[in-house]
């Protein structure tokens, strides 16, 4: 083995930093460590005595369990990429420089901070009532309303309304990263012929990759533990078609009384997510690295 | 004449943004009739005694109790969240250690890790230590950087700031721990109000958390107040003193941004998260 010098400055040991850093390792360990063991664990049980892998064989074979997993898998393939276009495009739009422009970045910003807030997701049920605004508003312009809570299609697209309303803070992040884009890119571009939409796809893009992937990665986690909404909004309805499975999760433990089924599902969402997000790495490897 | 259509395009994207929560301010004063049957958010008359109603609540508490319940977990979690964020940034960011490199991977980690995946065994965690239905499970984990995008944001902020700053204050006789809270801490105040402001509005917005951990309603912070207050009110029933009461429940939040905004945004913006 060989001996590591540790670059630090005269006088400060190598354990320095590792005091510093002990809450995150205290942190560590108990809440991503300790969740990542014990759920794997309780879910070898029934919530007392161990019955070895029936929960998890149950969960990969249950029809129920299996229709909220597709559930969950098609909210988050409609909300993250709608999410991640309209964002992208509000930030191209909010980096021209333009006077009072800062006023549009708060107001684009404002639903995002407000987020998951219970007031919100109570008005957005007001808002989506059979005779609610979004359906008057519907009728005023000449269409047909819509039964947002007796729909499954309509229900789940009520949700994703709300999430993609609150696009501000994915938004906040690309503004960011345009702001670091350095200019002299887009007027040697110009120099050179280039129009907008080909400096779009050719500088743009390829500069705020990572961005993408960061925000894409980021918004796929948060979409498939979705819990407040639908809990809140339609109660996992109609016909159990936006029952995530964040909420099966809480109505397996708090419903039905059953930790080990909770822990189990808990622990294998975990594993899809890992393996979701692995596979985006893999796919988006060779496109992260060259250009 | 292109940048005056332009005006005209974001101000009505805008507009729609906002327009939901104007419709609730208005709301709040109309009756359900008028609610179901006007697009426009003014209401005809303004009758401010609804807020006093909301206030009273449909529940045996006021919402100024609710209130105070909700800062009793957002004031030492706000201070948790800085202090611990900190220490643990400035330890990654500015020192030398063994296993760092396994500990950054951790901090990573932290940061994929759904928090609904972590919230079973947790549950279990503190139901065994006979602490749930208090605010330590809501509060306790944010001593101990819990929140892995925070540290690290603040470590690409310690990046920024050059080493020399240190050197000189360690040649002026500041130990470890004075440099880090008279010297650099200074230096990334927008950084550090970023995730006050941040831990002050998801503490607002936590709803799984409380929902979970809190059982009695004397304890309920107000996001469990307002969910406990619609489920209570049955059909037939005056919506404007529940929209009122969720109207309220925004003021908390909105006030924080309007006060944090200029330094919160650019605490955002340069927090090198495009890196």
């Amino acid at each position: 083995m060989k001996t590591r010098t540790y670059r630090n400055p005269t006088g400060v040991s190598r354990y320095t930093g590792l005091l510093l850093i002990s809450p995150f390792i205290i942190g560590a360990l108990l809440l991503i460590v300790y969740p990542f063991v014990s759920s794997f664990i309780t879910g070898l049980t029934d919530g007392s005595s161990f019955v070895g892998f029936e929960n998890y064989k149950h969960i990969l074979s249950d029809g129920q369990i299996r229709s909220s997993a597709a559930v969950t898998l098609k909210y988050a393939l409609i909300l993250v990429p709608l999410k991640l276009i309209v964002s992208l495009a509000a930030a191209l739009v909010l980096n021209m420089e333009l006077r009072g422009i800062g006023i549009f970045r708060t107001a684009f910003y404002i639903p995002s901070i407000l987020g998951a807030n219970l007031a919100v997701i109570i008005m957005w049920q007001y808002l989506f009532t059979s005779d609610g605004l979004v359906n008057q508003l519907l009728e005023t312009v000449g269409l047909s309303p819509v039964s947002w809570y007796g729909d499954p299609n309509a229900a789940l697209f009520m949700i994703v309304l709300l999430r993609l309303w609150e696009f501000g803070s994915t938004m906040i992040i690309f503004l960011a990263a345009l702001r670091d884009i350095p200019r002299e890119l887009y007027e040697a571009a110009r120099v050179d012929g280039c129009g907008r939409a080909r400096a779009f796809f050719s500088i743009t893009l390829p500069q705020l990759k990572n961005v993408i992937f960061i925000n894409l990665v980021l918004q796929t986690i948060a979409a498939m533990q979705e819990f407040n909404a639908p809990y809140i909004l339609t109660g996992g309805g109609p016909l159990g078609k936006t029952r995530t499975i964040g909420m099966y999760i809480y109505e397996e433990m708090f419903t039905y009384g059953d930790a080990g089924m909770a822990n189990a599902l808990s622990w294998l969402l975990f594993m899809l997510i890992a393996l979701i997000v692995f596979i985006m790495y893999r796919v988006t490897g060779t496109l992260r690295r060259d250009g | 004449m292109k940048k005056l259509l332009l005006y005209l395009l974001l101000t009505a994207a805008a507009l729609l943004m906002l327009y939901p929560l104007l419709w609730l301010l208005g709301a709040s004063f109309k009756t359900n009739d008028e609610i179901f049957t006007s697009v426009w958010f003014m209401p005809k008359v303004l009758d401010l005694s609804v807020y006093k109603r909301a206030w009273q609540t449909v529940t045996p508490y006021t919402m100024g109790h609710y209130f105070l319940n909700t800062f009793m977990i957002i004031v030492p979690k706000t201070a948790f969240a800085v202090l611990s964020s900190v220490l643990v940034a400035y330890g990654f960011a500015r020192f030398d250690f063994p296993l760092k490199k396994l500990f950054y991977g951790l901090l990573i980690c932290g940061m994929l890790m759904p928090s609904i995946v972590t919230v079973m065994p947790m549950y279990s965690f503190w139901s065994r230590l006979g602490l749930l239905d208090t605010y330590i499970p809501l509060t306790l984990p944010a001593l101990f950087a819990g929140e892995g995008m925070f540290v690290f944001i603040l470590i690409q902020f310690f990046k920024g700031i050059p080493r020399e700053f240190d050197e000189a204050a360690r040649i002026d006789g500041c130990g470890t721990l004075k440099t880090l809270f008279l010297v650099l801490v200074p230096c990334i105040k927008p950084a550090v109000i970023s995730i006050a402001v941040f831990t002050f509005l998801w503490t607002m917005n936590d709803f799984l958390g409380p929902l979970i951990m809190i059982q009695s309603v004397e304890k309920y912070p107000l996001s469990l107040a307002l969910r406990l207050s619609v489920d209570s009110t049955g059909q037939g029933y005056e919506l404007r003193t529940v929209i009122a009461m969720s109207v309220i429940g925004l003021i908390p939040s909105l006030a924080v941004f309007a006060i944090a905004q200029k330094k919160f945004v650019s605490g955002i913006t340069a927090g090198g998260l495009t890196g």
